[in-house]
């Protein structure tokens, strides 16, 4: 991927969390949660930094980085739409509107569209199950979501 | 509490938050100013009360008055004719199925009447953000009872004598883990509590820490007692933001209340608790990856022994529990071990926790004694099937577990009988499924669960469960051969015996079960090429019945692909080469005259 050169102030930014939680190593999984909070995503420079900052070697911080599924090296979208995958979403046919989702915007899993205004990723159960299939976009959850409502739901974000 | 006349209750669970719970209180509060009885009724958000399908719900005490599906703008209605006329808003009330007789106490409702719940005890009852309220319950008793009546050692038989057992999944018995714990002496030792819930489809941990936060706190201060620990460490999702942050504010309260801290009830005990965030890895309810993971490591399992209780967190001591294991601790403190183990079957004592999802009338979260049978749970609590359709299977233990089928359903459920019919009880998934599920689908979906959750450190898993589901996807896309059935039976039996940690050793189960118990199914997806459910894509195609088609060319106009032909009022033909099989035209079509061949 192309390397991002980071503004001094994010450095400066990381260099604080890092320092929030005395640079220790064993503090790794929180200082990423605070610098995914921060940056919205973990690039290669972010991981760096941090590597250099509480003293371990960059292989394992991309090592936990990439080992987690809720850390990131993309950038999501505008929008981040999550589709449950969870089993009592599946078997409601979460997996049609995942298709429906995939097909509307022309992307695929764990992507964002060209414009940065969707990403689109599934989940495992949010814990909504009595409103399965279940579909969040941002913080706003969409309960019983069939293929047939994909349309109206991209509309609403895209004036 | 005493000075409120009335309480109203509204679920603050995460399924009726998301259908407008929040603006449901709002409203009841400003109609409550508006009447001037803002001081003589109070509107508390709680905890998940269970009945999920039916939510947003709101519960009025003293009269345990039950309403379903609330909307924001019912909240006028609700002030009006119940709290100040005294009438039931009875469009509200819930209608019981087969009698269609309306019922306004939950304690009658199908739904709860063979509910008994111990660890969910204060889930939709108190306020989870008040501490007072959990007080007002006995909360901190068994706490006080422990430090100032009972030895560490006493507490442990206490445990024992219940008969309580992980509920995680894997049902080792809770005394006995506390034990060792207790016996091996360092400088340093370490309570875990274990609310990485990652199975998908349940969501019991999340309920219980969202319902009731000081539950776990207290049953955490109770064990760290116990086996001299004075840290306890809750590993939590970070994919639960609410369930966090009940219980950042039970902690914050806990300590300022002196029940965290040090010489807690001036005993001389100390004990607080921290959490650590989860990043999304299921191996990680695994107790070994778990403790890596909040070590700031890979959650990568390791070899047992040394167990946790010798050697875990920063190589000290470790006592792990789930979430739900805790939240039965301070019950049986107050209400003693002969009370607890009267509860449930002889062996699997208490109850549990089951999120019941899928294909069924009522899905929610439920808690029923050990030894009820799934007909009793999946029929009278859970109203039977959608849309009146046929049971056909019903999935426990999650990615662990497996599928049962017609034959188990007057099966007792408890951690043995489970285990003996080739499914396991797992954290308490529980999903239902009708005629129209494949269960070779089923199988691969678990399977490409797996395969994803795998952490690749040993190869039987990293590899194996990859094998299987390009073996399920090959049958799935009719490439299948009956040799092929063979092999997923070898392979499945390989890869249980030789993985490392519980993940491997379980993973193939829902392949086992589901060849076991729907043999015939996988048979005509490699024999005769079909899908008997409809469900896999390759073995379908949609065709329009000529006879029954009016030419009202609603599917055609619905056609995302316009792969649908045909002049108005003249029967249609759907191209197959182009049609995508999204279903979209069966689903508009008033006539029936669309099926799957």
């Amino acid at each position: 991927m192309a390397k991002i050169k980071l503004a001094k102030s994010k450095v400066d930014k990381l260099v604080e969390i890092c320092k929030s939680f005395n640079n220790e190593g064993s503090e790794l999984i929180n200082v990423l949660h605070k610098a995914q909070e921060t940056f919205g995503y973990l690039p290669a420079e972010v991981q760096e930094i941090i590597a250099r900052e509480l003293n371990v070697a960059v292989a394992h911080v991309y090592g936990v980085v990439t080992f987690y599924s809720f850390f990131s090296m993309v950038p999501k979208g505008e929008f981040p739409i999550s589709i449950c995958m969870g089993t009592a979403c599946y078997v409601r046919g979460a997996e049609k509107v995942l298709e429906e989702f995939k097909r509307q915007l022309d992307v695929p899993v764990g992507e964002t569209t060209e414009d940065g205004k969707f990403s689109i990723s599934c989940l495992r159960c949010v814990g909504a199950c009595g409103l399965a299939p279940v579909v969040t976009i941002g913080e706003r959850v969409y309960g019983r979501v069939a293929a047939g409502d994909v349309a109206d739901i991209i509309k609403e974000y895209q004036s | 509490m005493e000075k409120y006349k009335m309480h109203i209750l509204i679920c603050g669970g995460t399924g009726c938050r998301a259908s407008a719970s929040e603006a449901i209180q709002n409203n009841l509060q400003d109609a409550l100013k508006a009447k001037g009885l803002e001081e003589e009724v109070q509107v508390v958000m709680t905890g998940c009360f269970g009945f999920c399908e039916k939510g947003p719900i709101v519960k009025i005490l003293p009269d345990n008055t039950f309403y379903i599906e609330v909307k924001p703008e019912d909240a006028e209605e609700i002030i009006e004719e119940h709290i100040i006329k005294g009438r039931k808003v009875m469009r509200l009330l819930y209608t019981d199925p087969e009698k269609k007789e309306v019922v306004s106490d939950s304690k009658h409702m199908g739904f709860y009447k063979k509910q008994i719940r111990i660890a969910l005890r204060n889930c939709g009852f108190i306020n989870p953000e008040n501490i007072d309220e959990y007080i007002a319950t006995e909360g901190y008793a068994a706490l006080g009872k422990c430090l100032t009546e009972m030895t560490p050692q006493s507490v442990i038989n206490e445990i024992k004598d219940s008969g309580l057992r992980g509920r995680g999944g894997g049902g080792f018995p809770t005394g006995l883990k506390w034990e060792f714990a207790s016996k091996n002496d360092a400088d340093q030792k370490y309570v875990v509590c274990n609310a990485d819930e990652g199975d998908p489809g349940a969501f019991m941990d999340r309920s219980i820490l969202e319902g009731d936060p000081h539950s776990v706190l207290e049953a955490m201060a109770i064990c760290g007692y116990t086996m001299g620990a004075d840290k306890g460490v809750i590993y939590i999702r970070a994919e639960y933001p609410l369930a966090i942050e009940r219980l950042k504010v039970a902690i914050a309260q806990a300590r300022e209340y002196g029940l965290l801290g040090n010489d807690i009830l001036g005993s001389g005990f100390n004990f607080d608790v921290e959490m650590r965030y989860g990043a999304g890895a299921f191996v990680c309810g695994e107790e070994t990856a778990l403790i890596h993971s909040m070590e700031g490591l890979r959650g990568e399992p390791t070899v047992k022994p040394p167990f946790p209780a010798e050697s875990g967190y920063n190589g000290k001591p470790t006592n792990v529990n789930n979430v739900e294991t805790f939240a039965n601790i301070p019950v049986i403190i107050n209400k003693g071990a002969g009370w607890f183990n009267k509860i449930g079957t002889e062996k699997s004592t208490g109850t549990k926790v089951f999120a019941l999802a899928g294909k069924i009338n009522n899905v929610g979260l439920i808690e029923v004694p050990m030894g009820t049978t799934l007909r009793e749970v999946i029929y009278e609590i859970g109203g039977g099937i959608k849309d009146g359709k046929k049971f056909k299977a019903v999935q426990t233990g999650g990615p662990s577990g497996g599928c049962l089928t017609e034959k188990h359903l007057d099966t007792p459920i408890d951690f043995d009988n489970l285990l003996a019919v080739g499914s396991m009880m797992g954290s308490g998934g529980m999903i239902v499924m009708d005629e129209d599920d494949c269960m070779v689908s089923v199988a691969k979906f678990y399977l490409d669960f797996t395969v994803e959750e795998s952490c690749g450190k040993c190869t039987p898993c990293r590899v194996g469960n990859k094998r299987l589901y390009e073996l399920l996807d090959k049958i799935t896309e009719g490439k299948g051969t009956k040799e092929d059935l063979d092999l997923l039976r070898n392979l499945s039996t390989v890869i249980k015996d030789t993985s490392l940690c519980g993940l491997g050793q379980t993973s193939p189960n829902p392949v086992l079960s589901t060849i076991e118990n729907f043999y015939d199914e996988y048979i005509a997806h490699v024999e005769e090429h079909k899908c008997p459910s409809g469900q896999c894509k390759a073995l379908m195609q949609y065709v329009i019945d000529p006879e029954l088609c009016v030419g009202c060319t609603l599917c055609a106009r619905n056609c995302p692909v316009d792969c649908i032909a045909g002049d108005r009022k003249e029967a249609h033909i759907i191209d197959t080469a182009k049609c995508i099989k999204c279903g979209a035209c069966m689903e508009k079509c008033k006539f029936n005259a669309i099926s799957i061949q």
